[in-house]
């Protein structure tokens, strides 16, 4: 009972945050170096791990699937496949986890550590409220950032699938035909569904870290803890919400 | 050392302190018990008492970053532990460690306060910046990181940070540790010189007898989460009670059964 109530006490916390944060929506152009400065942690310094995950997650799935294809005399739907998997469901998810792990838990630290050396406190006292400065730049730039580096990561993923599809011996699909059969059963809601599920995920990450951050007790030592919760939280969200964002798109 | 600070309408007013049958508790452990405070709008007050008796957390309180078991904190007539307070009260806290952004300059830590509340142009921040940083000998470290500074110099800096604030109520928690005799007279001389031209009431947390004894107009003794005296400097200069005396001038006793038992131990 008392883990139940700690688990709702987090969930009103978090959406208390956000709407703490929503209140000060109006400070945001004049915070614009703040955003700006957030657009290029999450989204510049993120790009080169998300082309590479995304490039080989496209390349894997190609790989794996080719073989089995091959058996039924379906290799020719290869790009189909590993279009559709990578545009609804990879891309978004890989790279919801890939900024979980990296920005998500970057700010989990740097918020729990403002908070154990008093930064927090200091702010309070000077009434700069902390959701101001510190949360609405974040959630603003994530959900900023979140749909261009989802897209660079589903074209990526494509392209990593269409390589392997034509290089790899056992699989032998020309570009030509792996893109055409990519376009021909995509719609422009696979695109705009697995972008929104992307913008979902992106803008929980950052809430769930800023609270985890803002809510550090103690020491040091908690500053790992933190991280450790904001980071595992984000991880579980993103994987829950996949079922149920993708249930209502359906 | 000549101190000059520049005059703000904002500062005209300030505001007395009034702590009301407060209660503290973490878990079972009760840090602070019943205490009932007076004071005065412009007064020097401060708070003294062994480490662990409860003074910063006190101090916390005042500034509304705790919320009481039981009990209350007025500002004026305020409630300190309304957000809303901070709106109709500037109010200063000079944390223990300083509490400086780290992200941030020496120059953009002072500037955060007038540039977020838009209080002036870009040339008049800088000029507050600037007039805080020379009243403590830290023009030189105006574009440093906190991270390149001394424990000493970081303290300054949150000092200067608290005076760009141009507050009507300044508490300081401990604000001449870490810090040598020579600086220690400054701070001190600071404190009195601040209250002397803005007239804001200063509430000092301090181990430093020589600090209370020399600026405070009246001191609070807290021991056990308790005031246990409260009254001008010259009472204390021969106190009756013996915690407190033993607190103002410790007397190592060697022949102490605690002292035996180290002396045992070593051999």
């Amino acid at each position: 009972m008392t883990y139940l109530n700690a688990i709702i006490g987090h969930i009103g916390g978090t959406v208390l945050l956000f709407v703490q944060s929503l209140k000060h929506l109006h400070t945001l152009p004049r915070q614009f170096g703040r955003f700006i400065e957030q657009c290029y942690v999450i989204g510049f310094t993120s790009l080169p791990i998300v082309t590479i995950l995304t490039f080989f997650i496209g390349a894997v799935l190609a790989l794996q699937s080719g073989y089995s294809m091959e058996n039924f005399g379906a290799k020719q739907f290869i790009g189909t496949l590993v279009g559709l998997s990578v545009v609804r469901e990879l891309g978004p998810v890989m790279v919801a986890i890939l900024i979980a792990g990296r920005v998500g838990s970057a700010i989990a630290a740097e918020l729990a550590s403002m908070k154990v050396y008093q930064e927090v406190d200091a702010l309070v006292t000077m009434n700069i409220p902390p959701e101001r400065i510190l949360v609405l730049p974040r959630l603003a730039a994530i959900l900023f950032m979140m749909p261009p580096l989802t897209l660079i990561g589903i074209i990526c993923g494509w392209y990593g699938g269409a390589l392997v599809s034509q290089y790899s011996h056992a699989i032998s699909v020309d570009n030509e035909a792996y893109f055409a059969a990519l376009k021909s059963y995509m719609k422009w809601h696979d695109v705009t569904d697995g972008l929104l599920k992307a913008e979902v995920f992106g803008f929980v990450i950052v809430l769930v870290c800023c609270y985890t951050g803002l809510n550090t007790r103690g020491g040091p030592r908690e500053i790992g803890a933190s991280v450790t919760k904001a980071v595992v939280a984000s991880l579980i969200l993103i994987l829950v919400l996949d079922y149920f964002v993708t249930k209502a798109l359906l | 050392m000549a101190t000059a600070f520049t005059s703000s309408p904002f500062v005209d007013k300030t505001f007395g302190v009034t702590v009301k049958d407060l209660n503290k508790s973490f878990g079972r452990a009760k840090v602070l018990r019943d205490i009932n405070l007076e004071i005065k709008p412009g007064e020097i007050f401060c708070i003294m008492g062994p480490s662990g008796s409860g003074k910063s957390v006190l101090l916390k309180h005042i500034a509304g970053l705790e919320r009481a078991t039981s009990g209350e904190v007025r500002i004026g007539e305020f409630d300190a532990g309304d957000p809303a307070t901070r709106d109709k009260v500037h109010l200063a806290l000079v944390f223990q460690a300083g509490a400086l952004f780290n992200s941030l300059s020496v120059y953009d830590n002072l500037a955060l306060y007038p540039r977020e509340h838009r209080q002036c142009n870009e040339a008049g921040i800088r000029e507050r910046v600037m007039n805080a940083l020379s009243i403590l000998s830290l023009e030189k470290a105006v574009n440093k990181f906190p991270s390149e500074l001394s424990g000493g110099m970081k303290k300054r800096v949150a000092i200067a940070r608290a005076l760009v604030m141009e507050p009507q109520l300044l508490l300081y928690d401990e604000p001449t540790s870490e810090l040598d005799p020579v600086m220690s007279a400054t701070i001190s001389e600071i404190i009195a010189t601040l209250r002397e031209q803005t007239a804001v009431t200063s509430i000092v947390v301090t181990h430093d007898r020589t600090l209370a004894m020399n600026i405070a107009e009246r001191v609070a003794f807290m021991m056990e989460g308790r005031i246990r005296a409260v009254g001008r400097p010259d009472e204390f200069k021969h106190p009756t009670d013996p915690v407190i005396a033993n607190f103002l001038n410790p007397a190592i006793d060697l022949k102490n059964p605690r002292f035996k038992q180290l002396e045992n131990s070593h051999e």
